[in-house]
């Protein structure tokens, strides 16, 4: 497997290869890529950002409040798509709660 | 004809910082002009995360990193309006201005700042052979149809350009289910962040092809499809390299230029390098008393330095105020190796504080050492693992070597090609 580490600019590709169950790295030049790629390599993790529509027809931006799996993203938009939010909301509120693992929040308040 | 201390035009997040900072430095008596429906600029459409991560060690969405500067603004009962698109500026500093409750409108200002952001290069300017069919969009106008207006402008995909909107685009119509076919990059390197590349396209399989652009739109009425093919180095496609996608739209992420219709009408001397203003470090224009800051001075890509800047646009338009033309001895900023720009252009030696020198180079550099000279004499030297122009650099020049410069000072960067 390939990765690109994305820490810093240079975006060194690092291959993981296993050996005998354990994980090696290579072409890393620096601690903080081994790190990213350990990460990447055994549950990588992204925060969800879109829109929830309002009752009224509007859209406003949320996003998921932690990380959660990659390989479940598209399960959280099918969720995030099916909500329906009632305004007001404040930054931070909770729209939807415990979606893989993660709440869904207001990015804005709108009155 | 009603008169404010400072004018600010345009209320995105360089307008926001600097009316806060000007009120902080203790010239309160401000108005902000808007053209949109509420403050914030471009960040109300950019819901993606990683804005704030230098200033408030947090990554925030765009309209959550707005709100904290909106909030600011409230907090301090700035006047700002909205809807109000500036039609003028007159090197007077006579503001003129139309909205739906006042007509058009004129007001005077003490001290102005610029603060109106860019806008998108237009596929006109790209010369795309083919048909003019509906379906093609620049990126920043699909996000808007997206993230704003709630509505997804096509299906299927095709993006020219790989810039940072371009990219952020393909993942977001990507999860919202559109199907993205490829990114086509005309030169050999992406211009958009690592990340972006990484978690935009890798995450979701969308080929990202360098050295290739788009030959052909085919349509009627809507996009029906597009031809790309691989570009030598002079940038020229290579016959029999074609291929061809079906697509329902097209969109271009071809770059940003600074909006200064409005900084020419003030006489402002603008600059062919960053086709912003030219500026002294405490981002004064040519035109005493007209500031400028945020992306209408230099295309920014994080926001943090946005913000930066523009706090020391409002501080400087709030000592402008105070206490006046400001007693200069200047010397000027020079693009040595590899730089594409420097910013400002010009620095006071007799400026109170440290000056931070912001600067692109013109290719990826890697193992490379910053160098910041002035007449012979090496006054700033820094190693970097690499240097991309996609990301903007900087070099601070401490404010006890100002006043011992003579001559032009000039910023390079060299190194291993
Ligand atoms: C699509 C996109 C994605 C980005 N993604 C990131 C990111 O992920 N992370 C990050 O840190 N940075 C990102 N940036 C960069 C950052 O958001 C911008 O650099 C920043 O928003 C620029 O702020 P600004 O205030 O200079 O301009 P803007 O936000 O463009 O604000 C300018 C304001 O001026 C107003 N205006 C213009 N002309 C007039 C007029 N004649 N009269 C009245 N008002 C006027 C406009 O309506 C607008 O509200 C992104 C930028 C873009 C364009
Ligand atoms: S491994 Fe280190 S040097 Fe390479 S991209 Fe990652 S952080 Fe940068």
């Amino acid at each position: 497997m390939e990765l690109t580490c994305v820490e810093c600019p240079m975006g060194c590709k690092i291959t993981v290869e296993e050996k005998g169950g354990n994980k090696e790295f290579f072409g890393y030049s620096c601690p903080r890529g081994k790190l990213y790629a350990e990460n990447e390599v055994v549950d990588p993790k992204r925060v969800v950002t879109s829109t929830v529509k309002t009752a009224s027809g509007e859209v406003i931006p949320v996003k998921t409040d932690k990380p959660v799996s990659k390989k479940d993203m598209y399960k959280v938009m099918q969720v995030i798509n099916s909500i329906t939010c009632t305004l007001p909301v404040k930054t931070g509120d909770i729209i939807k709660e415990n979606v893989y693992g993660a709440n869904i929040i207001s990015a804005k308040t709108v009155k | 004809m009603n008169s404010y201390d400072v004018i600010i035009i345009g209320g995105g997040p360089a307008g926001l910082a600097a009316a806060i900072s000007c009120y902080d430095n203790g010239v309160k008596d401000i108005l902000i002009l808007e053209r949109e429906k509420e403050l914030g600029g471009i960040l109300n459409q950019c819901i993606h995360n990683g804005f704030g991560l230098a200033r408030f060690k947090e990554s925030l969405t765009g309209p959550e990193y707005a709100e904290r500067f909106i909030d600011g603004v409230i907090k301090r009962n700035i006047k700002y309006l909205t809807e109000t698109t500036v039609l003028s500026v007159s090197s007077d500093k006579k503001v003129t201005a139309i909205n739906s409750d006042n007509g058009v409108f004129t007001v005077s200002g003490k001290a102005i700042i610029l603060s109106m952001g860019c806008r998108e290069r237009s596929r006109g300017a790209l010369n795309v052979a083919g048909t003019r069919p509906a379906g093609v969009y620049s990126a920043g106008t699909a996000q808007k149809y997206v993230n704003i207006l709630g509505y997804m402008p096509g299906k299927s995909v095709v993006i020219l350009g790989s810039g940072d909107i371009g990219l952020i685009m393909a993942r977001r119509m990507t999860l919202e289910g559109a199907k993205v076919h490829a990114v086509c990059e005309i030169m050999p390197h992406s211009s958009g962040l690592k990340r972006n590349i990484v978690q935009c396209l890798d995450d979701f399989d969308i080929p990202l092809y360098l050295n290739h652009t788009i030959v052909k739109i085919e349509g009627d009425k809507r996009v029906t499809g597009v031809v790309i093919a691989k570009v030598d180095e002079n940038r020229k496609p290579i016959k029999g390299t074609e291929v061809h996608f079906d697509c329902d739209t097209v969109l271009f992420s071809v770059g940003l230029i600074p909006e200064n219709e409005l900084s020419k009408t003030c006489g402002v001397e603008l600059s062919p390098k960053t086709k912003g203003a030219v500026v002294y470090e405490n981002r004064e224009t040519s035109v005493e008393g007209v500031f400028a800051c945020g992306n209408v001075l230099q295309v920014h890509d994080l926001v943090d330095f946005v913000s930066e800047e523009a706090e020391i646009a409002g501080k400087s338009a709030a000592l402008f105020v105070k206490n006046g033309k400001v007693d200069r001895e200047v010397v000027n900023t020079i693009c040595g190796d590899n730089v594409s720009y420097t910013l400002p252009q010009r620095i006071n030696k007799k400026a109170t504080e440290n000056v931070k020198v912001f600067f692109r180079v013109n290719k990826v550099i890697k193992n490379c050492t910053v160098l910041v000279e002035c007449g012979g004499k090496i006054i700033l030297q820094k190693k970097k693992k690499i240097c991309v122009p996609g990301e903007m650099e900087t070099a601070l020049i401490l404010q006890d070597k100002l006043s011992g410069l003579s001559g032009d000072i000039t910023v390079s960067v060299k190194g291993e090609l």
